[in-house]
C-alpha cells in the first residue's frame, strides 16, 4: 500500500492503494467515479477509456502508480457544469447509443481523436475508434456523431483534460 | 447450497419463454396501494382473461373493492401532477423506456418529459415474465396506450362533473382538461387532488389510430439520454453501498465438475469471508483485489467427466438426439402433403447440410449483482431480463418465500437474450448472507464467456424438389438442436416435412436475439438460392414465384429496389439476399460483399434492409435496432464461434473471440415500411435473421463457392 496522489478532472485526490492497481479499479471502487466501465480488463473493448494528459488510454490496463504526475480526465469531468462537451451533445442529438454501456469510452476516445485531428475523415474515425466495441452495433451513428461534433467547431476548443 | 439448483434453463427456452404464463396474484389491497403511491388516480391494466370474468360493462370505476389480480401495468397521476407508470418490463438498450413513454404521452396528452417509468422492480411493479421475444411493443405498448386513454377519460369525467357539463364538450391538452370553447381549463393535478380513484380498463376503448399519432410514430430522443453521455447513469455493476464488500467465486475446473476437496485456510488468513457450501466456494472482501487474491489462494480439487469439443460438435449433435417425445409440446414435427412422392416426381432434387456454431452474447456489461440482507429479507440489484424469474430463483436457492425477495433492475448494459438467469444474484446473496453485509459480484469477461450460456449450435439437413419452371414442390427440413423458432417455411410449398430434433447438449445453451430463427433462415434462404441456381433463375424472381405472403413480398421488393438488384458488379464483388419473418415482423436483407482475390479477405461493403413491423412507434429507435441487428449479426455470420474442449472454453476473451468493430462496418441502408393499418410489433430480433444468408449468397455470387457453415469466413477465404 502507498499513498497515491492523483489529479482527476482537475481535482486532487489521495488514495491508499497498491500502485499496481489498475486506474479503472481506483476510479470505480475507491473514488466512486463509475462512468468509466469494465468490459474486458485487457484493453480490447475501450469501455474504460479515459484521457491521460489529453490522450486516450485504457484505464483497465493502466497502473494507477503510473499516472501520479498526470492529468486524468474521465467522462464525469467532460461537461462544464450543465454545458455538455460538443461530443456529448452530438451523441445525444444523433441517438448514437443503445444500451449506453460503451458510450463513456466512445466519447472519451472521440474527444482524444478530435484533439489531434479537428476534422477527421470517416476512415480516420474508423481507424482511431477501432479499439472501442459497441456490442449493440451503433457504429454508424457514432461515426456521424463524431463528424457532427467536429463540424460544430467547438469540439477542440471546448475539450478539457490537460492537453499539453 | 448447490449453486446450480436455481439456474437451470430448459433445452428450448424460446418455447418455454412464450408459454410460461403464470398469472401472479397481486397482493396489495386498495388502501395499501394509495398509502404507497399517494392520493390521486390509478388506472390498472388487467390481463384480458381476468377482465372478462370480473367486469361486466358499465362504469368500472372502483371505490371500495380490492385491486384485481393479474395486473400487468398501472399508471398513477398524483396530486402533484406527477405521472408515474409501473411496468415489469426492463430497459436493456432496446429503448422501451422511451417508446413506452411515447405511448402514454400520446393518449394522455402530456409531454414525454413529465412521465416517469418505473420498470423491473419486483416490489413496485406488477409481475412480468420477462423482457424477451419482442413482446414489449405488441403487448405492453398497447396496454399502456389503453391505460393512458382510460386515465384521460376519467379526468374528463371528473372535470365534466365539476363543471356540470357534458364530457363531450371537453378535451385533454398538455396536461389539462379544457372546454372546447376554450373558456375553462383545469390541471390534471387539481382534478385528482384528495381523490383515491382506481379504474380498470374498459373492454372497448377506441385508441388514437396510428395515422393520427402526434407523439408516437415520430422520432424521440432517449428520455434519459443525458445520464448516459455524462456517465451519471448507474448500471447494475455501478451500484454501491457504504459498507459493501466485493465477492469472488472460485470456479470449477470444467463444466459439470464436482468438488473433491478444498482447502480455504490461506484465504481465511487474509481476513476475508470464505463460503464453502456444496459445490459453491466464494469469498467476500473489502475490495475486489483482495477478493480476487484470496479466491486465488483457495486450493480446490475438482473431478469432471470427459466432454466433447467443438471439433466433433456436429457429429455429436446428430448422435445425441433425445427422440420419442415432443419435448416442449410446441409441435416438433410438421407434415403436410406427401413429401416422398413429391420428391420422386420433382425435376430436380437437392440435399444439403448447414451448420451453426455456438456463439456468445458478449453483453458489454457482464453479469453483476449487489445483494443485501435484512434479517430474512433479501434485496438484490442485478442486470437481468427477468427480474421476477430471478426473484423465484433466489427464493428457491435460499428456501425463503418470494415475498421476502426484492429484485431491482437498473437499466443494464445489454442482454441480447443472454441475461435471463440470476447466477450473480445468487452468488452475491450467498456471500452477503455469510458476511452479514451487502456484497457485490461482477463477473469478469472470462466468467461471462464461460459460465453464462450460449446460442445453441445446430445441424440442419434440407432436402427439396423443384420443377423446371421454378416451382418448389417438396421440402424436408431437419434441425438438430439449434431450435425451432422460424423453422416453418413461408414459401408456398405443398409437400413439407419439418422436424426439430432435441439433443442432449454439450454446452449450456439458451436464448439469443432472434433465437434459432437466424440458423433456420440461414439454412432455408441459402437452400432457396441453391434451388434458384439449380433451375437457372434469378434468386429474387425465384423467391417471388414461390411466395404469396404480401407483406414478405413487399419487403423483398422494397429492399431490391433500394439495393438496385440486377446492377452490374466488379471482380471480387457479389450480391445476395435473405429474408423472412419472425416475431410478427417482416425483413428482407440484401448484401454486397467483396472478396480480395489475393488475401481472401472478406468485406461486407453494403447492407440494405427493408423492414415492416406494423405501425411504427419510434422510427429513430427502430432504425437503431435494425442497424444494430445488422452489425451484431455480422459477427455470427462471418467470424464468431465458441471453441471448447473437455468442459472448458478455449477462447473466452475479447482478444480471442472476435466481435464486430468499426472497421467491419458496412454502409447500412434501412427502408421502413410503415403499415399504420397493422398493429405495432417488436423489432429487436427479426431484423437480424436475413443477414447471414444474404452474406452467404453474396459470397457464392462472388466466388462460385457455396459456404454452408456459420461462421462463414472466420479467417477470410483462401483465393479460389
Amino acid at each position: 500500500m502507498a499513498k497515491i496522489r492523483l489529479a482527476i478532472n482537475q481535482k486532487p485526490y489521495s488514495v491508499d492503494v497498491d500502485p499496481q492497481t489498475s486506474l479503472l479499479t481506483v476510479l470505480r471502487e475507491y473514488l466512486d467515479l463509475t462512468g468509466s466501465k469494465y468490459g474486458c480488463a485487457e484493453g480490447q473493448c475501450g469501455a474504460c477509456t479515459v484521457l491521460i494528459d489529453g490522450k486516450a488510454q485504457r484505464s483497465c490496463v493502466t497502473r494507477v502508480g503510473a499516472v501520479e504526475q498526470k492529468q486524468v480526465t474521465t467522462i464525469e469531468g467532460l461537461a462544464e457544469g450543465d454545458q455538455l462537451h460538443a461530443v456529448q451533445r452530438a451523441f445525444l442529438d444523433l441517438g448514437a447509443l443503445q444500451c449506453g454501456y460503451c458510450t463513456s469510452g466512445m466519447i472519451m476516445s472521440a474527444v482524444a481523436l478530435l484533439k489531434k485531428n479537428s476534422s477527421p475523415s470517416e476512415s480516420d474515425i474508423v481507424e482511431f475508434m477501432d479499439g472501442n466495441i459497441c456490442r449493440c452495433g451503433t457504429y454508424a451513428r457514432i461515426v456521424s456523431a463524431i463528424q457532427k461534433a467536429a463540424n460544430s467547431g467547438s469540439a477542440a476548443s471546448s475539450a478539457k483534460g490537460g492537453s499539453r | 447450497m448447490n449453486p446450480k439448483s436455481g439456474v437451470e434453463i430448459p433445452i428450448e427456452p424460446e418455447r418455454y419463454e412464450l408459454r410460461a404464463a403464470a398469472p401472479y396474484r397481486f397482493d396489495l389491497d386498495r388502501r395499501e396501494f394509495f398509502k404507497f403511491l399517494g392520493a390521486g388516480l390509478v388506472v390498472v391494466s388487467v390481463l384480458k382473461t381476468a377482465v372478462v370474468s370480473q367486469e361486466s360493462g358499465g362504469n368500472r370505476q372502483r371505490r371500495g373493492e380490492s385491486i384485481p389480480n393479474d395486473i400487468d401495468a398501472w399508471l398513477h397521476i398524483g396530486e402533484n401532477g406527477k405521472i408515474t407508470v409501473y411496468t415489469g418490463k426492463v430497459e436493456v438498450g432496446q429503448n422501451i423506456r422511451t417508446s413506452l413513454s411515447q405511448a402514454v404521452s400520446e393518449e394522455l396528452h402530456v409531454p414525454v418529459e413529465r412521465i416517469e417509468m418505473v420498470m423491473g422492480d419486483t416490489q413496485l411493479t406488477p409481475f412480468d415474465m420477462g423482457t424477451f421475444g419482442s413482446r414489449t411493443t405488441p403487448t405492453m405498448n398497447l396496454q399502456l396506450r389503453k391505460v393512458a386513454s382510460a386515465a384521460r377519460d376519467v379526468l374528463i369525467g371528473l372535470a365534466a362533473k365539476q363543471w356540470n357539463i357534458n364530457p363531450q364538450e371537453l378535451i385533454a391538452v398538455d396536461g389539462k382538461i379544457k372546454e372546447h370553447s376554450g373558456e375553462r381549463s383545469v390541471e390534471y393535478a387539481a382534478l385528482v387532488k384528495g381523490q383515491q380513484l382506481t379504474q380498470t380498463l374498459p373492454e372497448e376503448d377506441p385508441l388514437i389510430p396510428a395515422a393520427e399519432w402526434k407523439v408516437a410514430g415520430r422520432p424521440a430522443a432517449k428520455v434519459d439520454g443525458i445520464d448516459f453521455v455524462t456517465g451519471r447513469h448507474r448500471y447494475p455493476s455501478d451500484q454501491k453501498f457504504p459498507d459493501m464488500l466485493y465477492g469472488k467465486v472460485v470456479r470449477p475446473s470444467a463444466f459439470e465438475a464436482t468438488l473433491v476437496s478444498v482447502n480455504t485456510q490461506k484465504a481465511e488468513q487474509r481476513g476475508v469471508t470464505v463460503v464453502h457450501d456444496g459445490n459453491f466456494i466464494g469469498v467476500a472482501a473489502a475490495n475486489s483485489q483482495l477478493a480476487s487474491s484470496a479466491a486465488a489462494a483457495i486450493r480446490a480439487e475438482w473431478k469432471a467427466d470427459s466432454q466433447p469439443s467443438n471439433k466433433d460438435l456436429f457429429d455429436y449433435l446428430r448422435k445425441n438426439v433425445v427422440e420419442g417425445k415432443d419435448v416442449t409440446g410446441d409441435g416438433d414435427r410438421f407434415d403436410t402433403g406427401s413429401v416422398d412422392e413429391a420428391m420422386k416426381s420433382a425435376d430436380h432434387r437437392l440435399q444439403q447440410t448447414y451448420t451453426v456454431q455456438y456463439i456468445a452474447h458478449v453483453p458489454l456489461e457482464p453479469r453483476a449483482a449487489v445483494a443485501k440482507w435484512d434479517g430474512d429479507r433479501l434485496t438484490v440489484w442485478t442486470g437481468t431480463q427477468r427480474p421476477f424469474g430471478v426473484r423465484g430463483q433466489l427464493a428457491e436457492a435460499f428456501h425463503i418465500p418470494e415475498e421476502n425477495v426484492r429484485v431491482l433492475m437498473p437499466d443494464m448494459g445489454s442482454g441480447y437474450g443472454g441475461k435471463h438467469t440470476g447466477e450473480t444474484a445468487i452468488e452475491a446473496a450467498r456471500l452477503a448472507r455469510a458476511a452479514k453485509r451487502p456484497v457485490k459480484v461482477v463477473w469478469t469477461r472470462e466468467e461471462e464467456f464461460t459460465w453464462a450460456y450460449f446460442r445453441p449450435a445446430g445441424v440442419i439437413d434440407v432436402s427439396s424438389g423443384v420443377k423446371n419452371d421454378g416451382t418448389i414442390t417438396a421440402w424436408e427440413f431437419h434441425n438438430y438442436n439449434s431450435g425451432s423458432a422460424g423453422i416453418r417455411p413461408y414459401y408456398d410449398i405443398p409437400n413439407q416435412r419439418i422436424v426439430f430434433h432435441a439433443v442432449k447438449t454439450p454446452l449450456r445453451q439458451g436464448s439469443y436475439r432472434a433465437l434459432a430463427s437466424t440458423a433456420n433462415h440461414f439454412a432455408r434462404e441459402s437452400h432457396i438460392d441453391e434451388l434458384a441456381h439449380t433451375v437457372k433463375m434469378d434468386p429474387l424472381e425465384f423467391r417471388l414465384k414461390n411466395l404469396k405472403n404480401e407483406r414478405l413480398r413487399a419487403v423483398f421488393e422494397a429492399a431490391a429496389k433500394q439495393f438496385d438488384w440486377g446492377k452490374s458488379k466488379n471482380a471480387g464483388q457479389g450480391y445476395g439476399m435473405g429474408g423472412g419473418y419472425e416475431k410478427l415482423g417482416n425483413i428482407a436483407t440484401f448484401a454486397e460483399v467483396h472478396v480480395d482475390g489475393k488475401s481472401g479477405e472478406v468485406k461486407v461493403d453494403r447492407v440494405v434492409s427493408a423492414f415492416e413491423c406494423g405501425a411504427i412507434v419510434n422510427p429513430d429507435g427502430l432504425r437503431n435496432q435494425i442497424e444494430g441487428s445488422n452489425v451484431q449479426g455480422l459477427g455470427g455470420a462471418l467470424f464468431e464461434a465458441i471453441e471448447f474442449s473437455n468442459g472448458r472454453i478455449l477462447n473466452g476473451r475479447l482478444s480471442q473471440y472476435r466481435v464486430p468493430r468499426f472497421s467491419d462496418l458496412p454502409v447500412i441502408e434501412t427502408v421502413l415500411l410503415d403499415r399504420k393499418d397493422i398493429p405495432s410489433v417488436g423489432a429487436g430480433e427479426c431484423p437480424m435473421i436475413g443477414l447471414a444468408p444474404a452474406i452467404a449468397n453474396a459470397l457464392f455470387d462472388a466466388t462460385g463457392t457455396r459456404l454452408r457453415a456459420l461462421p462463414l469466413a472466420p479467417n477470410g477465404l483462401k483465393s479460389s
